[in-house]
């Protein structure tokens, strides 16, 4: 019996075990960030924001949630009933899933596979179907041009962000985002000669234009302000989302703040060196890495926030303008250009491997 | 090893069962919009097969293209337009016999293929020394992402490029084909609008009243 359990149960109910120790954290955290969303965005306003439900309203989400789930789901009857109910399904778990390759510290992940980052690559880019398939079956004018348009803006951004994607690869040399992280411990602070300033070491520094590019490029793929045509409610009242009410709805919020916590993870790993201290002297580096992770999504988060709350709302052409002749023109340039200088310099993974097999030759 | 082999076979039957029942639903289901989804459906479980045949980075690149980019525009335009389903089920008998014929032939060479499959003694010296090329790359720690790009642009790349041309043409030909030019329609010019000044834009002007520019 012991055996049994060894050799057949354990391994799924450990990979159970780690999920519900990424998940539970991470929910309560999406809360919470949902709380600081709203805070920043009235503190910004001048107001006092969330205030009443809880000490300093630190409970407001919870309860927002559990007058979710009370409410009644209402059902258009002109919808396509199982195509109305997917969607919001499919846009909470395709977020969800994808935090399955994040790693949150070293070794601190629950699939470690060779090509994480293109698998947070493709499932983010599925998240557009939860919108589409929304926009659709719910039968209705608005949410339908919603869709459309969302599905355009989506698709179109991620071109920029898949040769940000690229250009950080060419510096890294793996597609495994743990490797991401351990390619930024050196770099530039170490060539300057001041190793303990480990933060310059980071590739937001060397490939700042494409950490602009990519930030940018994650509010119109999380379809945030200044970018969220599809639910831009003074249009289209509140784009895809029109029809629902109750759980699915607030499944829908639940999978965008979990997709926008998910791009700010992303810009913490790919630009600012993930779970490492940005100073590398004493009581920093003795620090446990996944508190600086955590704090490195909340400054990401911060950011949107801020966007959130000082930015006016695009007009689409423009938005269109800004991903098809701005972004994709500069991060085109920026890949020849790093892959350029990366070969000439003799920098970079390549030229690294090149020099260790000649040093065995 | 033995528990791993089983449920890989477990994950393959359920794989190839749902692709091959999606892929007949893409050809039965009345919505067009419900085939599309159902189209998606069997390149998920395609991506899966992939996975299980070790091969993940084409399994991640086939979701990223196909289902992440191209089913969307697949949606995108079967959603606008306006399909007439009795229209299209009234030449359903009509055009049985055609349909069939070219099914038959299709199927009859698939089947001549696998029937016949052989690889010429010429390239079987060639098999082995791949097959030991990519036990050695295996043993070495390569990923099949970096083995396939130390082929793809070395041994390959002027197939890469030959493809990637074809692509350019197509996107060019697409353009050229819906590029009209209005030329009454006044466009917004950011850089005009950017390099702007008060100088140029603001003129004061001494008006005397009564009297007007």
């Amino acid at each position: 019996m012991v055996e049994f359990f060894w050799t057949y149960l354990w391994g799924p109910l450990w990979i159970v075990i780690q999920s519900l120790l990424l998940l539970v954290p991470l929910l309560i955290g999406v809360a919470y960030l949902i709380y600081a969303d709203r805070k920043i965005w009235a503190a910004v306003q001048l107001r006092r924001g969330p205030n009443v439900v809880g000490p300093w309203g630190l409970l407001q989400s919870f309860a927002d949630m559990l007058k979710f789930v009370f409410k009644e789901v209402v059902i258009p009857s002109g919808s396509n009933k199982i195509l109305f109910l997917l969607a919001p399904l499919v846009t909470t778990v395709l977020a969800l899933t994808t935090w399955a390759v994040i790693p949150v510290d070293y070794g601190w992940v629950i699939a470690n596979i060779n090509v994480g980052i293109l698998f947070v690559f493709a499932i983010s880019s599925l998240e557009v179907y939860g919108v589409i398939i929304g926009g659709w079956a719910s039968n209705s004018k608005y949410p339908f041009l919603a869709a459309l348009r969302s599905a355009a803006q989506m698709v179109s951004y991620e071109v920029s962000i898949g040769f940000v994607i690229v250009t950080v690869l060419l510096c890294v040399g793996s597609l495994n985002l743990t490797e991401v992280v351990l390619a930024q411990r050196s770099g530039l602070a170490d060539w300057l000669g001041i190793p303990w300033a480990s933060f310059l070491n980071w590739f937001w520094l060397p490939l700042l234009p494409m950490f602009v590019v990519f930030f940018i490029s994650a509010l119109a793929e999380t379809n945030r302000p200044p970018f969220d045509l599809a639910e831009a409610e003074s249009e289209l009242v509140a784009g895809h989302m029109v029809e629902y009410s109750s759980t699915p709805y607030m499944l829908f919020m639940l999978g965008e703040y979990v997709a926008i916590t998910l791009m700010c993870a992303l810009m913490a790993i790919l630009f600012m060196g993930g779970w490492l201290p940005p100073l590398d002297i004493w009581p920093l580096n003795a620090v446990p890495g996944v508190i600086w992770f955590i704090a490195k999504v909340c400054l990401g988060f911060f950011m949107f926030a801020m966007v959130k709350a000082m930015v006016p709302r695009y007009r689409y052409d423009q938005l269109m303008r800004l991903g098809w002749k701005v972004f994709l023109p500069l991060s085109l340039f920026m890949v020849i250009a790093v892959a350029g200088v990366l070969h000439f310099f003799k920098l970079g993974p390549v030229a690294k491997a090149a020099a260790q097999a000649a040093g065995v030759n | 090893m033995e528990l791993a082999n089983a449920v890989a076979g477990l994950f393959f039957y359920v794989f190839a069962a749902v692709m091959i029942m999606a892929a007949f639903m893409v050809i039965t289901a009345r919505n067009p919009v419900h085939a599309v989804l159902f189209l998606i459906l069997a390149f998920f479980n395609a991506a899966g097969l992939f996975i299980l045949l070790g091969a993940e980075f084409l399994a991640m690149i086939l979701v990223i293209v196909y289902v992440g980019a191209v089913m969307v525009l697949f949606l995108f335009v079967v959603m606008m337009l306006d399909v007439d389903f009795a229209e299209l089920r009234a030449g359903f008998m009509k055009y049985l016999p055609m349909g069939a014929v070219v099914g038959g032939i299709l199927m009859a060479e698939l089947l001549f293929v696998l029937v016949s499959w052989a690889i010429s003694p010429a390239v079987e010296p060639k098999k082995a020394s791949a097959l030991k090329a990519a036990e050695s790359a295996a043993a070495a720690g390569i990923t099949n992402t970096e083995a396939l790009g130390l082929v793809l642009y070395t041994k390959y790349v002027y197939f890469f490029q030959a493809a990637g041309l074809i692509l350019l043409v197509a996107m060019i030909g697409a353009i050229v084909l819906t590029l009209h030019h209005k030329p009454h329609v006044r466009r917004q010019n950011i850089p005009d609008q950017v390099a702007r000044d008060p100088k140029k834009a603001v003129k004061l002007v001494q008006v005397e009243s009564g009297k007007g520019i």
